[in-house]
């Protein structure tokens, strides 16, 4: 099947009006001697055949198991409207809406995504959404060496491994040195950030929560960093904010983060949602699209991609960042999500992860030879300290039925008896419950 | 319409988590607590669902329009493929649980290898890391593999070459890697000026970034020697894969001397676009590369078990967090499996099939950028009209008036008040009639009413839009005023 509507009597009539033989004629320019050494791809098949192939692929993933994994990707309940919206083709068929006119409603939801996102951080302005939570820091990063023309970046050793191993790749053929603060008591260590920060620091960069789940109140530290004119930039978990201090509220110039909790499916790392919300005097710096509001000719209220001279295909090399597509559907899943839950139930979503974490922490403390990690505060994921090695009891667990938690020892060295437990608010009572117990068991 | 916002309703709902089970706990100190609750819109479920839906209606689409949008490659997109990434199998994959054991993923891995062989035999590449997320991602990754490869060599060179006709994110992609950028202007005949290349090349050249067929739509008969040039100073050849649907089973990058390449595969595969996406960008890159290629790699044990290896040295680390756009990766296998070698062939013959009858049926009435036989999309000036005071974008606007989505305009730039058709194989030669006889009509209407086709569009939801206004008085966030 290749979705071709041409019969052979249309191929000849349109052949004759090109003025050519055949279609072979058509690549001509094609010197033969630069034809395909091979093609062997299988025979076409009928879409019935490829979903039966691909229907047994993913029969073979185990995503039976009551899920206790985070890590910066979180297994949330998705209202079915979510992706009914989302499924409508008039949306994911189109592109991005270069043409205003005739993409309205693309536009209208664009710019209430970013006004969304701009009141879950607590910023002024948010963009149109990069490719994820990583690539989001990135672009962050770049912002703040850019505008403070400096070259130093501190990091908080608290963000998501991943994040800070992407962020040492794309830096690798540019000069920029990089410190790294531990943390200490499972907070970001102010003595050893304080000795670091200069007037060559062009940003501090933390995550809230942090890696290990710990929630941190950053004002005081945010407040000096600007005393040295570098930017202060914030990786932040979008649910936790409808309960945490925001990133505004600790006066931070940037917040970006990994949307993908807002309603959009962990389908194994991607497609996800990178958001970005930053204080006005930064807004030309921002990479990506930005939607903003104006009026036709008539005066009457419409909206348009702007400050379009900050991207690539009109500043080329000199533009702030090489973004073209992003992720659209995903910012457009957020925004329907969010609306959804509304006021009230955005705040009870933060407060159910937080009260289910609490109670899972309390039952786990009450297992012998378990130690729940208290030193700070957490929102819904949190450490625990395990008599044995955390990889051994995650393999024995898995037979339980439970993925139970990302073993530490993973990303970092010494912590083999660690596991990172993360319970959002589709973890039942019971669930929690018999987690606890196998727990027990297995240990 | 009104702004969701506008639609608030304090005391309405849309979703309800049912009552909690867990008794209260100590609550989080106050000092960590956001001060203000997130002004957040209160709707009931079928406000959103009308509103969204709503929304929806105002937008063109591949479903409801024709969308000959150039470079985009706007095809219809199979609905079975959205069916396929929607099964729990896949959307209910934790990424990391590979960690916990490798047997946890097997299905997902299989897909991405089996993927990645595909995508092998299609450009002739030596491997694929399906981790970036988009073109521009892609091309972005290759910059550092290309910086990676010079470095290990003991060299670290100072420029990309781009041709001027090349798209905004190549000299950009190659700028955020850290490389200047040399621009080489097009010749009289359409192609790269081969002269001016040449003086460009020397050993501080890290690579040449070329889309093929160009920009323009056209195929350079002398890419191989293009490619030799640069091989003989030792760089290293970048294929923009944006405009591989009309090379399927044609040509494959890797035999005309490309090193390595991204595929947009909401672009040649079939998947949508999204409304600005996500799409998906793998890179793909012949022996000179493959030790540089990010981590993680999905590796084929014996008894057909797959993993994730992390143990390449060389490798430039992680571009993205974990294995690209799983959900964009499972639509594209599923296109290829499903249109198989001949279709996918059919795919670019139709594709330049459509292209050359649009071209040949619209150059007696709209000026060719170069009059030649093009592949995947043709590209006109709208110089004739604008003598008449007809610009591209009134052509535009006055397209959409009727009903079709507009070419891309002012794109490439060195083609004045350019109009870039790129009508896709999956249009029926009906719908180009229609549309051609739209665009014929317009080229007289800008003789003989300019008028009417300045002041369009008429019909839409709003008129033209105030653009200065938008970018001198940003207004990026909703206030209640
Ligand atoms: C020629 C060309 N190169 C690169 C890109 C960038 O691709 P993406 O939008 O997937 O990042 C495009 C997209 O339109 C393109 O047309």
């Amino acid at each position: 099947m290749s979705y071709i509507p041409h019969t052979q009597e249309d191929i000849s009539q349109m052949l004759a009006a090109i003025g050519a033989k055949s279609i072979d004629d058509l690549f001509k320019d094609i010197p033969v001697a630069l034809r395909p050494k091979s093609f062997n791809l299988p025979a076409e098949k009928s879409e019935f055949e490829v979903t039966q192939i691909l229907r047994k692929a993913a029969a073979k993933n185990a995503t039976g198991l009551v899920n206790f994994v985070g890590a910066g990707f979180y297994d949330h309940i998705i209202p079915a409207a979510v992706d009914a919206l989302t499924s409508r083709s008039e949306f994911y068929t189109a592109y991005t809406p270069y043409q205003p006119e005739c993409s309205q409603g693309w536009l209208q939801a664009i710019y209430e995504y970013q006004s969304i996102i701009c009141r879950l951080t607590g910023l002024d302005v948010s963009n149109a959404s990069l490719y994820d939570g990583g690539t989001a820091l990135f672009e962050a990063m770049m912002m703040a060496l850019r505008h403070t023309g400096r070259n130093k970046i501190i990091l908080d050793s608290g963000i998501n491994l991943i994040y800070r191993m992407m962020l040492y790749t794309y830096t690798s053929n540019l000069s920029i040195e990089f410190v790294e603060i531990p943390v200490e008591h499972g907070q970001s260590c102010r003595e050893e950030l304080f000795k670091c920060l200069d007037d060559k620091t062009a940003a501090v960069i933390f995550q809230n929560p942090n890696f290990f789940g710990a929630v941190d109140d950053h004002s005081d530290i945010v407040e000096k960093v600007h005393k040295f004119g570098a930017l202060a930039i914030a990786s932040v978990y979008p649910v936790s904010l409808g309960m945490l201090k925001t990133p505004g509220e600790m006066g931070f110039d940037i917040a970006t983060g990994e949307g993908q909790s807002l309603g959009i499916p962990l389908s194994f790392g991607g497609p996800y949602l990178g958001f970005m919300a930053v204080k006005n005097q930064f807004v030309r710096q921002m990479p990506g699209r930005i939607v903003g509001a104006t009026v036709d000719s008539d005066g009457k209220r419409g909206f348009v991609l702007t400050l379009q001279t900050r991207e690539q295909h009109i500043r080329r090399e000199k533009a702030t960042s090489n973004i073209c597509s992003n992720e659209a559907l995903c910012a457009l899943r957020a925004a329907v999500f969010v609306s959804l839950l509304g006021k009230e139930g955005f705040q009870e979503l933060a407060q159910r992860n937080y009260q289910k974490a609490e109670f899972t922490k309390e039952a786990l403390s009450r297992i012998s030879g378990v130690e729940v990690k208290r030193s700070s505060p957490t929102f819904n994921e949190f450490t625990i300290l395990l008599p044995r090695n955390a990889d051994e009891v995650v393999r024995r667990m898995i037979e339980e039925g439970f993925a139970c938690g990302f073993p530490l020892g993973r990303f970092y060295k010494g912590m083999d008896n660690y596991l990172l437990v993360a319970v959002t608010e589709k973890r039942t009572r019971e669930e929690i419950g018999s987690f606890v117990d196998s727990l027990g068991a297995v240990l | 319409m009104k702004l969701i916002f506008e639609l608030d309703k304090p005391g309405r709902r849309g979703f309800s988590y049912g009552a909690n089970d867990v008794s209260a706990t100590n609550p989080l100190p106050k000092k960590y607590c956001r001060l203000n609750q997130a002004q957040l819109p209160c709707l009931s479920e079928l406000d959103v669902v009308r509103h969204f839906t709503n929304l929806s209606r105002l937008n063109f689409s591949v479903d409801t329009n024709f969308y000959p949008l150039g470079s985009c490659t706007m095809k219809y997109n199979p609905k079975f493929t959205e069916a396929i990434a929607a099964l729990e199998g896949f959307t209910q994959l934790h990424p990391l649980l590979p960690q916990l054991s490798s047997k946890l993923a097997q299905g997902s891995l299989e897909v991405l290898y089996e993927f990645e062989q595909l995508l092998k035999e299609i450009t002739g590449m030596s491997a694929f890391t399906l981790q970036p997320l988009a073109g521009a991602h892609g091309e972005l990754t290759g910059v550092m593999l290309i910086a990676a490869y010079h470095k290990n060599r003991g060299s670290r060179r100072k420029y990309v070459v781009v041709p001027d006709s090349s798209h905004g994110t190549n000299p950009s992609s190659a700028a955020i890697a850290g490389y200047q950028v040399k621009v080489i202007p097009t010749g009289a005949d359409g192609y790269m000026d081969l002269e001016q290349y040449k003086k460009q090349l020397d050993n501080e050249v890290a690579a040449v970034m070329l889309t093929c067929p160009d920009t323009l739509g056209l195929f350079n008969p002398r890419i191989k020697e293009i490619a030799d040039l640069a091989h003989n100073v030792g760089a290293l050849m970048y294929y923009d894969g944006a405009n591989l649907n009309a090379m399927l089973g044609k040509a494959r990058p890797g035999d005309l001397g490309f090193d390595l390449m991204h595929i947009n595969l909401h672009k040649t595969f079939g998947t949508p676009h999204g409304g600005g996406g996500p799409g998906a960008g793998p890179v793909g890159v012949n022996e000179k590369l493959v030790e540089f290629l990010p981590i993680s790699r999905v590796i084929r044990k014996e008894d057909a078990v797959f993993a994730l290896e992390y143990n390449y040295p060389k490798s430039i680390g992680y571009v993205a967090p974990f294995y690209g756009n799983f959900g964009v990766i499972l639509k594209a296998y599923a296109y290829i499996l499903a249109l198989g070698k001949d279709g996918l062939t059919r795919v670019a013959e139709v594709a330049v099939l459509n292209a050359n009858y649009c071209q040949s049926r619209l150059k007696e009435y709209y000026d060719l950028a170069f009059d030649k036989t093009c592949m995947h999309e043709c590209v006109f000036s709208a110089s004739r009209q604008v003598k008449h005071g007809v610009h591209a974008l009134d052509i535009a606007k006055y397209l959409i008036d009727q009903g079709y989505h507009p070419p891309t305009i002012y794109f490439p730039l060195i083609v004045q008040e350019a109009l870039m058709i790129e009508p896709t194989e999956t249009e029926s030669k009906e719908s180009l009639d229609a549309f051609i006889e739209i665009m014929i009509k317009i080229a007289g209407l800008a003789e003989e009413n300019p008028a009417l086709v300045t002041r369009a569009p008429l019909n839409m939801p709003v008129k033209r839009l105030d653009e200065v206004r938008a970018a001198r008085q940003p207004d990026l966030c909703w206030k209640k005023s």
